[in-house]
């Protein structure tokens, strides 16, 4: 059955264990957004034994590329992108203490296995809510790659921001899970 | 010869930009509350809800349903009568477009292809828009526009079958396509099938299937019982609302048949996400 949590970034192995898939979870607190091309430039950093521009240990990265903020708002319409894209990159993020990703659509089995061995989650968002998942981002700010545009970091202040567990640190996926029990064989 | 003004036409193009970034038209928005009645998970009648809720906010607080705002997608018909003054049709598409896409604070998405680089200010804020021209008979103009984001294109496909491979090998291409997409386009979705011409005539097809009022049958009877059966087919894969599992996958399946040459069997699948974002002017 799943569970309903609230729970504050950022996350510690405890707050990730108690993570099932199906789980639904309200996150409260700082998050991080990167797409591609920042996690490109994430991965490097860390290969070059450089310094991040944020704290990596027990952080959420959101996968996403907002629309421009109207003027007085804080950020525009903000819904999940498809994480398969970061799929070669967040393996060595999770390496380094990333806790949570939060995206939409498959991960492949290396970024799940690393959820598995370094006790890190990996959320859905719901795709095309853009609207509604914009406005419960409270503050951004662009800390890194400006010249990224859409694709630039930002830091995210979030209040209850709807999220699923996809896969958990137990091997889990509700991709899976979700499929199997609705699919009608012939 | 029916006169048309350049500015005209960018003006309404824009105004058909901004209005439909936060307006889920009424097809999809029906279509939508359809399947969250329907549903039987649970897990996926609240994604369901979530949608028309977010449908609800992006209407009244004139907030973009999506932040992938797309590629802007045209199919036009312009009348073999009428005469566009002051500057090339396509000039003046591209430049409504962009306008558009800078004044209702949409995302530049386009870029190029190796570096990867924003092009909003080399060729233009969003753009080249992706325009499909047809000369038609009569004297109005007719655009068509499509926000066509970029997840649900991901996972279209094309595949010239073996005649052979017939009307199953067709169900079985579609089946596989959208098994293999998974959560990845954002179910629910509305698929646009195109069958026989060449290869990229059915690839335009199936595109051009999407701009169809969602669930409008063909006019053809028999190329209508195929949609219906490649629809019940396609939502007894169980992938449900963003994947999550569920009975309501797919919104509806738009086929367009064509001609092909009797050596091939063309068939293409151009997948559309749960936020139909369409709509057309006419001048």
């Amino acid at each position: 059955m799943s569970q309903v949590h609230y729970l504050k970034t950022p996350l510690s192995d405890e707050d990730v264990m108690n993570l099932k898939a199906g789980d639904i979870v309200y996150l409260s607190g700082i998050m991080f957004t990167a797409r591609d091309a920042a996690h490109k430039r994430l991965v490097d950093l860390i290969e070059n034994k450089e310094e991040l521009p944020f704290q990596l240990d027990g952080a959420v990265i959101y996968f996403v590329g907002p629309t421009p903020p109207k003027p007085g708002e804080p950020i525009g319409s903000a819904g999940p992108t498809t994480s398969y894209r970061m799929d070669s990159y967040s393996p060595t993020l999770i390496r380094h203490g990333l806790k949570g990703m939060i995206g939409k659509g498959k991960r492949n089995q290396e970024v799940k296995d690393a959820c598995k061995e370094y006790k890190a989650v990996y959320f859905g968002a719901t795709g095309g809510a853009g609207a509604l998942l914009g406005k419960l981002i409270k503050e951004a700010e662009v800390i890194a790659y400006e010249e990224l545009g859409p694709e630039a970091i930002r830091m995210l202040r979030v209040e209850n921001f709807p999220v699923t567990v996809i896969n958990d640190a137990y091997g889990n996926d509700l991709y899976e899970m979700g499929r199997a029990k609705y699919e009608v064989k012939d | 010869m029916r006169e048309i003004a350049y500015d005209d036409i960018v003006k309404a193009v824009k105004n058909m930009v901004i209005h439909t970034a936060t307006n889920l038209p009424e097809d999809a928005l029906k279509k939508l509350k359809e399947a969250h009645e329907k549903e039987k998970s649970p897990v996926a009648k609240k994604v369901l809800e979530q949608l028309l809720e977010n449908a609800e906010i992006a209407r009244t607080e004139k907030r973009p349903l999506c932040q992938d705002t797309g590629l802007a997608v045209y199919f036009v018909k312009l009348g073999q009568d009428v005469r566009i003054t002051g500057g090339l049709l396509k000039d003046a598409i591209n430049e409504g477009t962009e306008q558009g896409y800078i004044e209702g604070y949409l995302r530049a998405s386009t870029c190029d292809c190796f570096t990867r680089e924003n092009l909003k200010d080399i060729i233009g804020y969003n753009l080249p828009a992706i325009i499909h021209m047809d000369l038609v008979e009569g004297d109005e103009l007719d655009i068509a526009y499509a926000a066509k984001g970029g997840g649900s294109e991901n996972v279209s496909r094309a595949r010239v079958l073996a005649p052979a491979q017939g009307r199953e090998g067709v169900i079985d291409f579609v089946k596989n396509v959208i098994s293999e997409a998974g959560p990845n386009p954002c179910p629910p979705i509305i698929v646009g099938v195109g069958i026989g011409g060449t290869f990229e005539k059915a690839a335009i097809s199936s595109k051009y299937a999407l701009f169809r009022e969602a669930g409008e049958p063909h006019p053809d009877p028999d190329v209508a019982e195929f949609e219906k059966e490649l629809l019940y087919e396609l939502n007894k894969l169980g992938i449900g609302a963003m994947g999550m599992g569920g009975t309501e996958t797919v919104l509806a399946v738009h086929v367009e048949k064509n001609p092909c040459h009797i050596a091939s069997l063309p068939v293409s699948v151009n997948v559309q996400c749960h936020s139909s974002r369409h709509n057309h002017i006419t001048l």
